[in-house]
């Protein structure tokens, strides 16, 4: 059974490494397409950082409240885990709202991402972020199930690493996207 | 309701209604055979829902045999438009219907021959050589396959319900957007190598665990075969390559369906993108494919040369190294591009630099025949006709990467000609070693020699003919995918033409061996070690015990990717969210039920 574990974990890192790449893809798209603004607004213009900041700060606590139901769950505190993970549920879904909050924005202002090749390439790197983080509200919510029937395993901790990985994804969007993009570095 | 499903998707022309027949009349024969002698609960018991690693091969490698055989008419076909199309002829096939021939071919043989293949006999021979009773994850493993299938379906699919793409093997921009590629043919290609490529890239994750981990306790890293070496190797590039094509496809459905504009002529879209995406996998795929290949011959040169493999160490060297340089050389592809002399002579040096580990590989085999008795059974006879076609490709491969003769060459059918002895010479005679060394093991019985032999020589003699051609017309200039061709290429093609009808023949002798083969089982006991193999796969019994070890919900997961699949081909977006649902809930519901295998 134990060795089983490890293998699930290592496995799971495997796959992380994998997603780094599709990443790494989508990052290398954003590069080469960013400056096609097809005479449209461009970074700087478009983009809101302190609604992003508070989209960041959002994420970076949910990051530490996982953290907090893992460590609740391995002293199999199943209240406190449960309340961790709801809180974890909260943020994460207040994060996914305010990204479609700003999609829809955008869209309505005319800069969609069928207006031109930056747009595009913005919605989908950002967008694949938001898709992996809905994934992983789906995957806590059956995680909670879990917790609450008492056969979490190692569950919760690849649904932790997972989300660790997706908050420092986002710090390098927020970086490379909204940071540089709006000081139009 | 049905998208832009309607009638007039199953109406074509008389060539295509032939091709939509036999599919359908190939389902009823297998359907009607299955029905007749009562074998679909024996066929779903003992195959389809069994988690055995090594019952997951032997499907995988029957996927594959069908699927050549897919291929290769589409290949005949091919060499038949090209040798009858002279003067007033003007062959069979229409444009549009030779441009989806061939983007079928390319497709096919890579992703649904060459692959499948591959992840057969590693299933079958990397547990047993590691001693480990199964993969790291079961499920997963059965799963993926499914994925698999799902692929190849779709592609045959498209015979019979709409048509393929008619863009080439990789779909380049602008050519596969909406723009000049309306129909559903390149979204046929997108979901079948998305759904596919997700199985691949998990059984890629599986195999690199199960190496890293279940090996036996006393099986450090440099005592591991080396084909475990080799398909560790390819896993790492399974891993870091396939994100990158189911990222790039992605952006070319979201233009295609979404109006995005990555690829696309207007707005800012760059093809270019597209194109080194694309190469970024598909350079490191070609690598896939090759290094278990080496791992094959690694076994066989040994045990038929009766001597230790010469240069252990050097192997696994140069197995990473091919690993590591695999990743920065993908645009030699297109060095026209205009990329620049700088980027072009570097991406010329890696790839020239690829050549040495590569001849290292070479050179310890030959040091390993060197002194050894040699038995020339099949899988020897495969090494070395591997040896010769091999190493002229890798000669004419860096004779590709001098950018010069490159701008020269590209796009000719002498860089067809180079690929093909890569992958015909290279990783197709690699697999089918593989098949005869390690068939015995698997099924208790050997294979008819005789037959065998005739099938090797014909593949190698209709190789040349078929091939060596190519290189010249390729000199002369004659350029690929070519429907219609200029005269004076006309002899040498009959000449390619011939050597097609050779392969065929060579796979009728296969097709018959194992015909041959199964009906005197009886009298051609295997014994566990009929070749004197020394790793761990023949200290076994043969065949091997199975686990008897099932789920339905391999099969479940792929019907439901099958219906998601054909649902975002067509745009029917209710029938998507139900397949896309649907493989959510049987993992979940998975989830919440004991399992020993995950
Ligand atoms: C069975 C013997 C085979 C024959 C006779 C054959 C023949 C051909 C021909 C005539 C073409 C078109 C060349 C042109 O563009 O003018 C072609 C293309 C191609 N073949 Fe093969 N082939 C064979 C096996 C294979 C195998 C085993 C693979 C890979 C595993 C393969 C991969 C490809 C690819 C990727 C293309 C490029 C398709 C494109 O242009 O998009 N072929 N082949
Ligand atoms: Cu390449």
């Amino acid at each position: 059974m134990n060795t089983h574990n490890n293998n699930t974990t290592f496995g799971f890192w495997v796959y992380l490494m994998s997603d780094c790449v599709l990443f790494a893809a989508l990052f290398a798209t954003y590069a080469v397409l960013q400056t096609q603004t097809f005479g449209g607004p461009g970074a700087s213009e478009l983009f809101d950082l302190n609604f992003v900041l508070t989209e960041t700060l959002i994420l970076l606590t949910s990051s530490f409240t996982v953290g907090l139901a893992t460590i609740f769950s391995l002293e199999h505190k199943k209240r406190a885990t449960l309340v961790a993970l709801a809180t974890t549920f909260i943020l994460g879904l207040s994060f996914v709202g305010m990204e479609v909050f700003e999609f829809t924005h955008l869209i309505a202002e005319g800069s969609g991402p069928s207006a031109n090749a930056f747009l595009s390439s913005f919605f989908v790197l950002v967008g694949t972020h938001g898709a992996h983080v809905t994934a992983g509200l789906i995957w806590m919510f059956v995680v909670m199930l879990h917790v609450m029937r008492g056969s979490v395993g190692n569950k919760l901790y690849t649904l932790s690493l997972f989300w660790h990985f997706l908050d420092i994804v986002w710090i390098f969007i927020f970086t490379f996207v909204y940071l540089f993009g709006a000081l139009a570095l | 309701m049905l998208g832009k499903l309607d009638l007039s998707a199953f109406i074509h022309g008389p060539i295509e209604t032939v091709a939509q027949l036999s599919v359908v009349f190939g389902v009823v024969v297998v359907v009607g055979l299955l029905s007749y002698y009562k074998a679909w609960g024996w066929l779903w018991r003992e195959y389809l829902t069994s988690l055995d690693a090594k019952k997951i091969g032997i499907m995988y490698i029957a996927l594959s045999f069908v699927m050549l055989a897919r291929g290769a008419v589409d290949a005949f076909m091919m060499r038949t438009q090209q040798a009858i199309e002279v003067g007033a002829n003007s062959g069979f096939l229409s444009p549009d219907h030779y441009a989806q021939v061939f983007t079928a071919h390319g497709v096919i043989m890579i992703f649904f021959v060459a692959m499948p293949f591959m992840f057969g006999l590693i299933n079958l021979i990397v547990p047993l050589q590691i001693g480990a009773k199964d993969v790291a994850y079961p499920f997963l493993n059965s799963m993926s396959f499914w994925l698999t299938v799902v692929g190849a379906v779709l592609i045959n699919l498209s015979l019979v319900v709409g048509e393929f793409a008619a863009t080439g093997w990789l779909a380049y921009p602008p050519l596969s957007e909406l723009q000049f590629s309306p129909g559903v043919g390149v979204d046929y290609y997108i979901w079948a190598l998305q759904i596919a490529g997700v199985g691949t890239l998990i059984s890629g994750i599986n195999f690199l665990v199960t190496i890293t981990t279940m090996r036996l306790k006393d099986m450090s890293w440099m005592k591991m075969p080396i084909f475990v070496w080799t398909v560790f190797g390819a896993m790492i590039l399974v891993i870091f390559a396939f994100p990158i094509l189911t990222g790039t496809l992605g952006l070319l459905s979201l233009d295609r369906i979404a109006g995005f504009h990555f690829f696309t002529t207007d707005l800012g879209g760059s093809a270019m993108m597209y194109v080194n995406l694309i190469w970024a996998w598909g350079h490191p795929e070609v690598y896939i494919l090759i290094l278990p290949a080496f791992g094959i011959f690694s076994e066989i040169v040994p045990t038929f040369s009766q001597k230790r493999l010469f240069g252990y160490t050097s192997m696994v060297v140069a197995t990473l190294a091919i690993v590591f340089l695999s990743f920065i050389v993908w645009v030699h592809h297109f060095f026209t591009m205009g990329a620049g002399a700088d980027v072009n002579a570097f991406f010329g040096i890696m790839t020239m630099a690829i050549a040495i580990p590569t001849g290292v590989k070479v050179f310890n085999w030959l040091f390993t025949m060197f002194r050894g008795r040699i038995l020339f059974k099949t899988p020897m006879l495969w090494f070395m006709g591997f040896l010769t076609t091999f190493v002229l490709g890798g000669a004419t491969g860096v004779l590709l990467a001098v950018p010069g003769a490159d701008f020269q060459l590209h796009n000719s059918l002498f860089l067809v000609a180079h690929f093909h002895n890569m992958i015909i010479g290279g990783v197709l005679f690699g697999f089918f070693a593989g098949f005869v060394y390690w068939f015995p093991k698997i099924f208790g019985f050997m294979l008819n020699e005789r037959l065998g032999v005739y099938a090797f020589w014909c593949w190698i003699v209709g190789f040349v003919l078929a091939f060596i051609p190519l290189y010249i017309l390729g000199l002369m200039g004659m350029t690929r995918r070519l429907y219609e061709v200029s005269p004076q290429f006309h002899p040498l093609l009959v000449v390619a033409g011939v050597g097609a009808a050779v392969i065929a023949l060579g796979m009728f002798f296969q097709v018959l061996q194992l015909v041959v083969s199964i009906w005197q089982r009886k009298e051609n006991p295997a014994g566990d070690n009929p070749w004197n193999g020394t790793h761990l796969e023949w200290q076994t019994s043969s065949p091997p015990p199975f686990d008897p070890e099932r789920s339905n919900d391999g099969v479940m997961v792929g019907i439901l990717a099958g219906l998601f699949g054909f649902a975002m081909i067509w745009q029917i977006w209710w029938l998507a969210v139900i397949g896309l649902v649907g493989v959510l809930a049987v993992l979940i519901a998975r989830s919440f039920q004991h399992h020993e295998h995950s």
